[in-house]
């Protein structure tokens, strides 16, 4: 059972760092769109449409380091390696 | 991940014997009841024409008409022959990320292969529409702003380009089948006004991603539109 939980612990982990950045990006994005908007409030469609496409590629990061997370605990490649190991082990 | 309880759950049996697993007959089943569902809706909505809309054809040119507006302004005039494409993608994807709010229900786009299908469309098209374009000197596109680097950038921009498509698919996947995940997560622990929030969440992140991937869909094909330079 090492290696499921492994694959626990990796997952969240790789989850928590992959979310820190992204937060931290998205929070300036939207902090200079909303000074932007705050000084011209006429610009207010622009800025939107533009900082909606940076939103966007940013947390396509994010949702990178999800679907790996999902790969780790719904489909991972090496389960049946690991299980073999497990199951050469126990005999 | 296989839902637990759906209303058209019995087509998996019935899809079983043409080789569908469980979670991609759910999602065919749903696509179709989704193209189903828009085609009848917009029939009803232009049956009987009227210069003063009510009803039905009053909700539908409210929003082909706001997409339209959305597309000038993005794409300019000549981005008009996109709308088509552009306005199905955009219902199809808000229709199916929303019907996964309904209980019993499954959100097509929480599978990767209808996102895959839906990113593929954007890439061929956005190639067709160069080459249509600009017909041999297309391939500047690829080659970089100088000339003694294009055997590099060539590579640069095929990865690019390629990733694209992926950028699309997985985004939009990962959203929604993590939305479903954490709500199946929450029932599980928690049924009672907990899973709430993150329905009203879930509203959000349907609106937002179809409009972020029907604005990248117009990103890209105006992008090969466009000269290279």
């Amino acid at each position: 059972m090492e290696f499921f939980t492994m694959c626990v612990l990796a997952a969240g982990i790789g989850m928590a760092l992959g979310t820190l950045g992204t937060g931290i990006g998205q929070g300036l994005a939207v902090k200079s769109a909303v000074e932007g908007v705050s000084r011209n409030p006429g610009a207010s469609g622009k800025i939107l449409t533009t900082m909606m496409i940076g939103l966007a590629m940013i947390e396509s990061l994010a949702i990178y380091a999800l679907v790996v997370c999902l790969i780790i605990l719904f489909a991972n490649p090496y389960k049946e390696v690991a299980m073999s190991a497990i199951k050469a082990v126990a005999k | 991940m296989v839902h637990p309880f759906l209303f058209l759950q019995f087509f998996r049996e019935l899809l079983h014997p043409l080789g569908f697993s469980e979670a991609s007959a759910d999602a065919v089943v749903y696509t179709w009841l989704i193209m189903i569902g828009l085609v009848l809706f917009s029939i009803v909505a232009t049956k009987r024409l009227q210069a003063v809309p009510s009803g039905a054809q009053n909700f539908m040119e409210v929003i082909v008409g706001g997409i339209e507006n959305m597309l000038v302004e993005t794409m300019g005039e000549h981005g008009r022959p996109f709308f088509p494409l552009v306005a199905t993608l955009a219902l199809f994807i808000l229709v199916s990320n929303l019907i996964g709010l309904i209980p019993g229900f499954f959100p097509p786009t929480a599978n990767i292969n209808t996102t895959a299908a839906c990113a593929v469309v954007v890439f061929i098209t956005t190639h067709i529409v160069g080459v249509k374009e600009h017909g041999a000197g297309y391939i500047k596109h690829f080659l970089g702003p100088i000339a003694w680097l294009a055997p590099m950038m060539f590579f640069i921009e095929v990865i690019g380009h390629l990733s694209r498509v992926i950028s699309l698919t997985l985004r939009l996947f990962g959203n929604m089948n993590g939305h479903e995940l954490v709500l199946i997560i929450f029932f599980g622990l928690a049924p009672f006004m907990v899973p709430l929030p993150m329905m009203l969440m879930g509203v959000l992140v349907s609106f937002i991603q179809a409009f972020v991937f029907m604005l990248l869909a117009m990103i890209y094909i105006q992008g090969s539109l466009e000269h290279a330079h």
